[in-house]
């Protein structure tokens, strides 16, 4: 048992690794690349520099611009569904690949999340009658815990402060206990299944194993029209951008090397004086926020919030689709559950009676050849070929 | 310290753009044909081919495929041969909800047989509604619902639970014990059982639920022992029953003593649990392998013929066989595959299926259907030891029953 603890620093992090965190790199020190010798553009650094905003910019012009205007409203409405999902990544990628907490349970906060959302739209459309599912069980007034998410602004404060809050409390009692490793994870999975069953089991109150669907009107919105699904897509997108940047800003904070400092070495950080139960607890607790919102936006892009999709399996999912994208930098940890979501799609789509197969062959194949992901491959390629330009 | 590794967004740039190529691409290369024009007219096949309910499911599937070549063989409908497109439905309620929409919207399929979990159903409900599409629901379900974009073609609860109930009584149960997996359907039945039970003089001596999946029945058939009912209500759904029945073999109370009323638990499910542990029980059904009719004479002969001489038939099976003949009879009567018009033709279509006449109400778009209590034989076939002679019309929110009146 000690002997995962022991192991674990070396495996989350070989420190000369080119996608994680490189110690001191152009930007930061504004001389001369290690690698590269003098060029007429100004110099790697200031190259390097501008690349990272100008790929973010290009990426942006395509998913803002070229994407609704290229995709059915269809297929646009599934890239929606992939982008929340890279959504809860980004906390996934800031929790696990900066910090270190290997959380199997991000599924609780997409919940949370999605069920106020939900909660909020179904009173919205019940217009003061009881909820479809509340009648079919049975149910004859409508719960005390229902009534304040009839007020829009209470839901979508919720849909934040309730994985925040969770988090908070589930972060200060187990890292202060200094729980971590595969300890916080299996805690963090049976959070996951805990909820799932305290869900399913209370169907007059959450609408059981079925969950909330059959949504009509998001703020005024008709929810079955071409144009407000154009528009959510368009909204998820912007908050994926602004939460990407906000949680790239935060890890070249101070804060954010102090949480990479956590995970490569936790009680050399303690010994130097910082208070690590509180840089991961903060972590954790942003990573829970994320998911919350993401969670409130898949409900009114896919219609449904339900048991099903926050349990233990989909919890996993965003995992591997993590692992699969590089867990190491929060582009990779974007990418992966993109890719990972259109692979199923597409893999569902072609072939229906094999797909997991395939799906399952791809996430061994990527651990297999390239165990940082696809962003590892990137920074991989990258560092090849300045190596040879100074080779030349 | 920064740490974008820019040309990982580069490569996310460059798969988006391949996304949306395969995006713009894709109702091209499966065949951009919408229904009516072309020469085939599509339809979706939307079951779990993957998860827990798949082994349930894929037997449905298997079944409404087996349709759809003997009416291609026999000419096709309206003179266009039915092209069948498969989904995986993968046991995931949303994923019910997402293929749906590809079907209707990409595919653009002329109607969809599919489902067979109520939370599948719920889930889907609103995208057929949405989208003005149409959806054939093969599978028993608890009622209370009628959509006026779904066809329900199994039975509703007066077509198999109310009777079962009445089997019950005249066999002089007064006391019953309900058992249940925690979802929508059995925790709807048993609301229904209290109401019947309360109005017939019969007492309920304990109901419990146990998750989706959960296989430790040690405790619960104590309780069932330590109460001593007259019969069980089962409504468990799944692996569970493998289970439960041999929990209950073990105390060595057989079928006569206390026989176990189930409601899916069917031919395919008995082989699952071992026939051992279940022969003697009692099920309800609209349709077992061994119902003596012309036509289900054929329907067997076929799906051995197709699937395998160890295959058997179950009653979700025949329902969701049934349905894509009824659809391809509404879409003759129609003389067009479009929605509303089927919709309207659909009202009365009536054809002599494996379980006998069918009928389609038009009123709640249910259909009529003969109730059969079986008895589970020990080589897994099921003996049917009551019918109610003629097929009883569909009524989902038990308006024409008095007791039931506080349940809706």
């Amino acid at each position: 048992m000690t002997a995962f603890q022991d192991s674990q620093p070396a495996i989350e992090a070989p420190p000369p690794d080119p996608a994680a965190p490189a110690p001191a790199e152009p930007s930061v020190t504004g001389g001369p690349s290690v690698t590269g010798g003098p060029s007429v553009t100004g110099g790697p650094g200031r190259r390097a520099r501008l690349a990272g905003p100008a790929a973010f910019a290009a990426v942006a012009v395509v998913m803002l611009v070229v994407m609704p205007l290229a995709l059915e409203p269809f297929r646009l409405g599934l890239l929606a569904k992939y982008l929340c999902y890279a959504i809860v990544a980004l906390g996934i990628g800031l929790a696990w690949g900066k910090g270190g907490m290997l959380t199997l349970g991000q599924g609780v906060f997409f919940g949370l999340g999605g069920y106020a959302m939900g909660m909020y739209l179904k009173l919205h459309d019940a217009g003061g009658d009881l909820p479809d599912f509340m009648v079919w069980s049975g149910v004859e007034k409508l719960p005390a815990l229902w009534g304040p998410f009839g007020n829009p602004a209470f839901a979508l404060a919720m849909v934040v402060v309730l994985p925040v809050v969770m988090a908070l409390l589930l972060g200060a009692l187990v890292f202060r206990q200094r729980v971590r490793g595969a300890y916080f994870a299996i805690l963090t999975q049976a959070l996951a299944a805990a909820l799932v069953i305290l869900l399913v089991g209370q169907q007059g109150l959450t609408g059981g194993t079925n969950g909330l669907t059959n949504f009509f009107d998001f703020f005024g919105q008709d929810l079955a029209a071409d144009s407000t699904q154009r528009g959510l897509y368009l909204v998820v997108a912007l908050v994926l951008g602004v939460l990407y940047l906000a949680a790239w800003q935060l890890v070249r904070s101070r804060f954010g090397r102090l949480l990479v400092a956590v995970r490569d070495g936790e009680d050399r950080v303690r010994f130097l004086g910082y208070d690590p139960a509180t840089v991961k607890t903060l972590t954790f607790a942003i990573s829970a926020g994320m998911a919350g919102i993401a969670g409130a936006l898949f409900v009114p892009v896919v219609g449904i919030i339900s048991p099903a999709l926050l349990g233990v399996v989909p919890s996993l999912e965003l995992v591997v689709a993590v692992a699969v994208g590089g867990r190491y930098a929060l582009a990779g940890a974007v990418l992966g559950a993109v890719v990972m979501g259109y692979a199923k799609t597409y893999f569902s789509e072609e072939l229906p009676e094999a797909w997991l197969y395939l799906q399952g062959a791809l996430f061994i194949l990527v651990m297999t050849l390239a165990p940082k992901g696809l962003a590892g491959v990137a920074a991989a390629l990258r560092h090849v070929r300045t190596s040879r330009r100074a080779a030349a | 310290m920064r740490n974008t590794p820019w040309r990982s967004w580069a490569a996310f740039a460059v798969l988006a753009t391949a996304l949306a190529a395969c995006g713009g691409q894709s109702p091209t290369s499966s065949g951009g044909s919408a229904a009516g024009d072309g020469k085939t007219i599509k339809v979706g096949i939307l079951h779990s081919l993957s998860g827990t309910m798949a082994i349930s499911e894929v037997t449905v599937k298997d079944a409404e495929l087996l349709a759809i070549d003997e009416i291609n063989a026999a000419g096709g409908v309206l003179g266009k041969k039915i092209e069948p497109v498969i989904e995986d439905g993968a046991s995931d309620w949303p994923t019910f909800a997402e293929k749906a929409t590809k079907l209707i919207a990409q595919d653009k399929v002329a109607t969809v047989f599919g489902g067979w979990t109520s939370a599948s159903r719920k889930a889907m409900l609103p995208v057929f509604e949405k989208r003005k599409a149409l959806l054939w629901y093969p599978v028993q379900y608890e009622g209370l619902e009628s959509s006026p974009y779904i066809f329900y073609t199994g039975a509703t609860t007066n077509q198999q639970i109310v009777p079962g109930l009445d089997y019950l009584k005249e066999k002089g149960k007064k006391k019953l014990f309900l058992v249940g997996s925690d979802y929508v359907f059995p925790r709807t039945a048993n609301k229904i059982i209290k109401a019947y039970a309360a109005a017939n003089g019969m007492q309920i001596l304990g109901e419990e639920y146990t998750p989706l999946g959960h296989t430790e029945y040690s405790t619960l058939v104590n309780k069932i022992v330590e109460a001593k009912p007259d019969a069980v209500f089962n409504t468990l759904n799944g692996d569970s029953n493998v289970a439960f029945f041999k929990q209950l073999k073990s105390t060595g109370i057989t079928a006569e003593q206390m026989p176990v009323m189930s409601v899916s638990v069917a031919e395919e499910e008995v082989a699952g649990i071992g026939v051992d542990n279940v022969a003697g029980q009692l099920v309800a059904w609209n349709y077992y392998q061994t119902t003596d009719t012309p036509a289900n004479q054929k329907f067997v002969a076929a799906f051995k013929a197709k699937y395998g001489q160890e295959k058997v038939t179950s009653d979700p099976m025949e329902a969701g066989y049934n349905a894509v003949y009824l659809w391809a009879e509404a879409a003759k009567k129609a003389g067009t595959t479009e929605v509303e018009a089927v919709k309207k033709a659909a009202a009365g279509v009536s054809l002599e299926r494996p379980e006998g006449q069918v009928t389609i109400d038009g009123d709640n778009q249910h259909v009529y259907k003969t109730a059969r209590i079986g008895v589970i034989q020990p080589d897994g076939q099921i003996k049917e030891v009551w019918n109610s002679g003629k097929p009883i019309k569909p009524d989902p929110y038990l308006r024409t029953y008095p007791w039931a009146g506080g349940l809706v």
